[in-house]
C-alpha cells in the first residue's frame, strides 16, 4: 500500500444545489384530525427548523391529551362507519392513490424532508420518498387477498391503531405505519417525531386531495408526552412505535394492562463483519454506507465493524482513503454524502460518545473537512483499537461513528457480533457462500446483509431479534401486526 | 404373603438428569377423594435458573437438528406415550379424573404429538418467504427459534395441556423449561420419563413442578429466558408479566386457546422470530441472460 491516502483533488464538484423554493412549506400547520386542519386546543404551537442553519422553517401544533382524544374519537367513527363497512378492494383503492398522488410530488417531499431533517438531498430524492411511496403501492395491493396470507385464518382488523415514529426517517417511518394499517382495514392516530413533523403533515395534504374518508388517518403533532397521550389512550388497539429502546420499554410497561397489540421497533448495534476472502473495495464501499448514510442516524447502521485480522490493514487504509473524499455540508447540495445532524440535542449525544470513546482508549480518525459555519455537524468519524467493554462498542450512538475491533476466527466473529443486547441487523463480506451463510445463519439479528447493507424495501420484513423490538415492518409478515388471525 | 408396593420418588427433570429440588422442599397435592399424590418436589428460584442453564446448552444443538430429526424425534415422544398410555390413564384418575375422561386426555395428548410432528418440517416452507424486491438481490425470510422458553402449563389439563404448550416450541427448534400443573403434577413427572426415552436431547425440555405464583415472577425477570408462554394466567399475571418482561424484552405469548385441543402451526409460531436475508445477485449477462 503506498503511503500516503491522499487522493488528488484537482477537480472539485462545483456547487449542485436543489431549488428550496419548489417546496411550499406554510407558516403554522395544525392538527389533521377528522379530516381538517384542527387548532391545538392549548393555542400552543412550537417551531421545527433546518438543522443545516438553525433557522426556523415553521411551526406546528402542540398537541395534548385532549387533542390526541379528538383524533382517537375521529379514528374510532371512521373505523365503526365508512372505513369498516368499505369493501376491501376500495380500501386499496384510495391506498393506491396516496402512493400515486406522493410520487407526483415527489420532489417537493424530497426537498422538504432534507430541509426539515438535515439529510442529504441524493438520499431524500433516491431513497426515503421513493420507498415511501411503494410502500404505500405494495400494501395497497394487499387490501382484498388477506386471506391468501394467513392459511386457514380470516384476518380482521384490530381497531385504531396508534403510531409514533421517530425524525431518522420521517416520511418512509409514516409510510411503513400507515400504509399497513389501512391496507388491513383498520385506522390511524399518527404522532411524527417533534424535531421532523413537516413531512408528515405534507402527507396529510395527500391524503386530503386523495378523498379518504374523515378520520381514517389523523395526525397530531407534539413530543414525547403527546406520544405518550396515543400509546395511553383507553380507545387505542394497537400501538406502534419505532425509536429507542428505553422509551419501546416503557411503552410496553404502560400497556401492559390492556389488551393492546403492541409492535416495537427499536435500537440498534449492529455488526457488519468483514472476512479475509471479502471483495476488500466493496466490503469499503458497504462499511460507508452501513454506517455514514443519513448521518448514522439509523437503527440498522453497521456501526460496529468486526475485520478479520489478516486484512485488517488493508481495510481500515482504504476505508480512510475512501472516508478523505466523503462530502460533508448542504444538505441540499446534491453532491452532499452526510448531511446535518438533526437536531442540537442529538449532536451533543454524538460528541458525549467520541469523548467516551477517547477516554476508553480507542483511537480517533476523522478527516479533514470543511464544515459550514452554522447548523449541527459531525465528521465521519472511525475509532480503532475498541475494546469490546467500551461504551462506542456498547451504546447505540445514533451518529456517524464507527467502531472497529478485529478477529481472528469465524466463532470469534459470531461471538463478539452477538455479544450486545440489540439484534436488529447485521452484515457479513465474504467470497465464499458456505462460510457466508454459516455467518447469517448464526447472527441474531432480523435482517441480514451479505456482500450488502442498508437496502431496503416494502416486500421485505424488517424488525429485530432480542432487545431491538419485537414485530416486522413490511412484506407479507408486516400484515400480521395489524389484524387478529 | 402380600407383596409390599413400592412407591414413586417424584422428581423434576432438568438437563436429562432426575434431581429432587434443590431446596429439599416439596407439597403434597390432594387427589381423587382428598388422597394426598405424594410428596412433590417445590422447586425453587434456584432450580429454575439450574434448568435455564441446561435449555441454554440444549438449543444450539436442537435449534440446528434436522427439521426432519426433529419431526422424527417427537413422533418417537408419541409412540412412547402410546406404550405407557395404561400408567397416564391411572395417574390421571388418580388425580380425579374418571376413567373415560382419562382415556380420551391420553389419547388426544398422543396425537398431539404426531400432530406437531408433522409440522416441524412443514412449517417453514409454509410460511417462510421469498421476497420480490426492486433491485437486483436474492432475498428471503425464514423462521428462527426465539431460543429459550418459559412456559407454564395449563392448571388443568395435566398431560395434553402440557405438550401442547410445550410441542409448538420445540418444534420450532426451541429449548424450554416447563412448569407442570400445581395440582395435577403427576403426569408431568412421568412425562418427564417419556422424554427421557425419545432421543430427545437432554435439556430441550426442563419439567418443574412447585408453586406458579413463586415461580412466575423469576420466568419472566430472568434476563437468559427469550420468550415466555402460558395460556391459563389471571388478568392481574398477564398484566404483572407484560411489565416486567421489559428487563430484556421477553416475548410474551399468551394463548387464547386451550393448548390441550389447539391443533395449528400458528403457537409455533409465536415462538419463532423472522430472519431476512439480502444478498446481490450479478447483473452482468447482457440481455437478461437465459431469457
Amino acid at each position: 500500500m503506498p503511503k500516503s491516502r491522499k487522493i488528488t483533488n484537482d477537480w472539485p464538484y462545483a456547487p449542485a444545489p436543489e431549488a428550496a423554493k419548489i417546496a411550499k412549506v406554510a407558516k403554522r400547520y395544525d392538527h389533521f384530525i377528522n379530516g381538517k386542519w384542527t387548532a391545538p386546543k392549548s393555542g400552543e404551537y412550537f417551531k421545527t427548523t433546518n438543522p443545516a442553519n438553525n433557522r426556523k422553517l415553521s411551526e406546528v401544533a402542540d398537541g395534548n391529551e385532549a387533542d390526541v382524544d379528538a383524533a382517537v374519537k375521529a379514528a374510532r367513527a371512521a373505523y365503526e362507519g365508512s372505513w369498516g363497512k368499505m369493501s376491501a378492494r376500495e380500501r386499496g383503492k384510495y391506498v393506491y392513490r396516496i402512493a400515486r398522488l406522493m410520487q407526483e410530488r415527489a420532489r417537493e417531499f424530497a426537498i422538504i424532508e432534507t430541509l426539515d431533517g438535515g439529510k442529504s438531498i441524493r438520499e431524500s430524492r433516491d431513497i426515503d420518498v421513493p420507498l415511501a411511496a411503494n410502500h404505500f403501492f405494495y400494501n395497497a395491493g394487499w387490501a382484498d387477498k388477506l386471506d391468501y396470507a394467513f392459511p386457514n385464518r380470516k384476518p380482521k382488523a384490530l381497531g385504531v391503531a396508534g403510531q409514533v415514529i421517530p425524525w431518522n426517517f420521517p416520511l418512509l417511518m409514516a409510510a411503513w405505519k400507515i400504509a399497513p394499517a389501512l391496507a388491513t382495514g383498520n385506522t390511524v392516530v399518527l404522532k411524527p417525531a417533534e424535531t421532523t413533523p413537516l413531512t408528515a403533515l405534507k402527507l396529510a395534504e395527500i391524503i386530503e386531495d386523495s378523498g379518504l374518508p374523515d378520520g381514517v388517518v389523523n395526525i397530531v403533532t407534539g413530543a414525547g408526552e403527546t406520544g405518550a397521550a396515543v400509546v395511553n389512550h383507553p380507545d387505542v388497539n394497537k400501538v406502534a412505535f419505532t425509536g429507542s429502546t428505553a422509551v419501546g420499554k416503557l411503552i410496553q410497561k404502560s400497556v401492559a394492562g390492556s389488551d393492546k397489540r403492541v409492535t416495537l421497533e427499536l435500537g440498534g448495534k449492529a455488526a457488519n463483519i468483514i472476512l479475509e476472502d471479502a471483495a476488500i473495495d466493496q466490503a469499503v464501499e458497504g462499511i460507508v454506507n452501513g454506517i455514514y448514510f443519513n448521518q448514522g442516524h439509523v437503527c440498522c447502521a453497521g456501526s460496529r465493524l468486526f475485520v478479520q485480522e489478516s486484512v485488517f490493514d488493508e481495510v481500515m487504509w482504504k476505508l480512510k482513503r475512501r472516508m478523505e473524499t466523503l462530502i460533508v455540508g448542504d444538505p441540499l447540495d446534491k453532491n452532499t454524502d452526510i448531511g446535518a445532524i438533526n437536531s442540537r440535542e442529538q449532536l451533543k449525544t454524538i460528541q458525549k460518545h467520541l469523548k467516551a470513546g477517547v477516554e476508553d482508549g480507542a483511537e480517533m480518525f476523522q478527516p479533514k473537512c470543511d464544515l459550514p459555519s452554522s447548523g449541527n455537524w459531525c465528521p465521519p468519524t472511525v475509532f480503532t483499537n475498541v475494546a469490546q467493554s467500551s461504551r462506542i462498542a456498547q451504546e447505540e450512538i445514533f451518529g456517524p461513528v464507527l467502531a472497529v475491533q478485529t478477529f481472528r476466527t469465524v466463532p470469534e466473529a459470531i461471538e463478539k457480533a452477538n455479544n450486545t443486547p440489540y439484534g436488529l441487523s447485521a452484515g457479513v463480506w465474504c467470497d465464499k457462500g458456505a462460510r457466508l451463510f454459516q455467518l447469517t445463519g448464526a447472527l441474531d439479528a432480523g435482517v441480514v446483509w451479505g456482500n450488502t447493507y442498508n437496502q431496503f424495501d416494502p416486500t421485505s420484513p424488517f424488525g429485530g431479534f432480542k432487545e431491538s423490538g419485537f414485530g416486522r415492518e413490511g412484506g407479507l409478515h408486516g400484515l400480521a401486526a395489524y389484524l387478529e388471525l | 404373603m402380600s407383596r409390599l408396593e413400592i412407591l414413586k420418588t417424584y422428581k423434576i427433570y432438568i438437563g436429562g438428569k432426575f434431581p429432587r429440588t434443590e431446596s429439599g422442599r416439596y407439597y403434597v397435592p390432594e387427589g381423587k377423594g382428598g388422597k394426598p399424590l405424594g410428596n412433590i418436589c417445590q422447586s425453587s428460584r434456584k432450580d429454575f435458573r439450574n434448568a435455564v442453564v441446561a435449555a441454554r446448552s440444549a438449543l444450539g444443538g436442537w435449534a440446528t437438528r434436522a427439521a426432519f430429526n426433529r419431526s422424527q424425534i417427537l413422533y418417537r415422544i408419541g409412540e412412547m406415550l402410546e406404550g405407557r398410555s395404561a400408567q397416564f390413564e391411572a395417574e390421571l384418575q388418580q388425580q380425579g379424573s374418571s376413567a373415560s375422561a382419562a382415556t380420551k386426555e391420553v389419547q388426544a395428548a398422543i396425537d398431539l404429538c404426531i400432530y406437531y410432528a408433522g409440522w416441524c418440517d412443514k412449517y417453514q416452507q409454509v410460511f417462510s418467504s421469498v421476497n420480490p424486491v426492486s433491485s437486483s438481490h436474492f432475498n428471503f425470510s425464514i423462521y428462527e427459534p426465539v431460543g429459550v422458553v418459559a412456559a407454564i402449563a395449563p392448571e388443568k389439563s395435566s398431560v395434553a395441556g402440557l405438550l401442547g404448550t410445550v410441542l409448538p416450541t420445540i418444534a420450532g427448534g426451541n429449548s424450554c423449561v416447563v412448569l407442570a400443573s400445581e395440582s395435577k403434577p403427576l403426569c408431568a413427572v412421568t412425562l418427564a420419563e417419556v422424554l427421557a426415552t425419545s432421543d430427545l436431547p437432554g435439556g430441550v425440555v426442563n419439567l418443574l413442578t412447585g408453586n406458579r405464583e413463586e415461580l412466575l415472577p423469576w420466568m419472566i425477570g430472568h434476563m437468559d429466558v427469550n420468550s415466555f408462554v402460558a395460556s391459563d394466567l389471571t388478568d392481574e399475571q398477564v398484566a404483572n408479566a407484560k411489565a416486567a418482561s421489559i428487563s430484556n424484552l421477553k416475548r410474551i405469548v399468551i394463548s387464547k386457546n386451550d393448548p390441550a385441543k389447539e391443533e395449528s402451526p400458528y403457537p409455533i409460531l409465536a415462538t419463532q422470530e423472522v430472519k431476512t436475508t439480502w444478498h446481490p445477485i450479478e447483473s452482468s449477462i447482457a440481455g437478461g441472460g437465459k431469457y
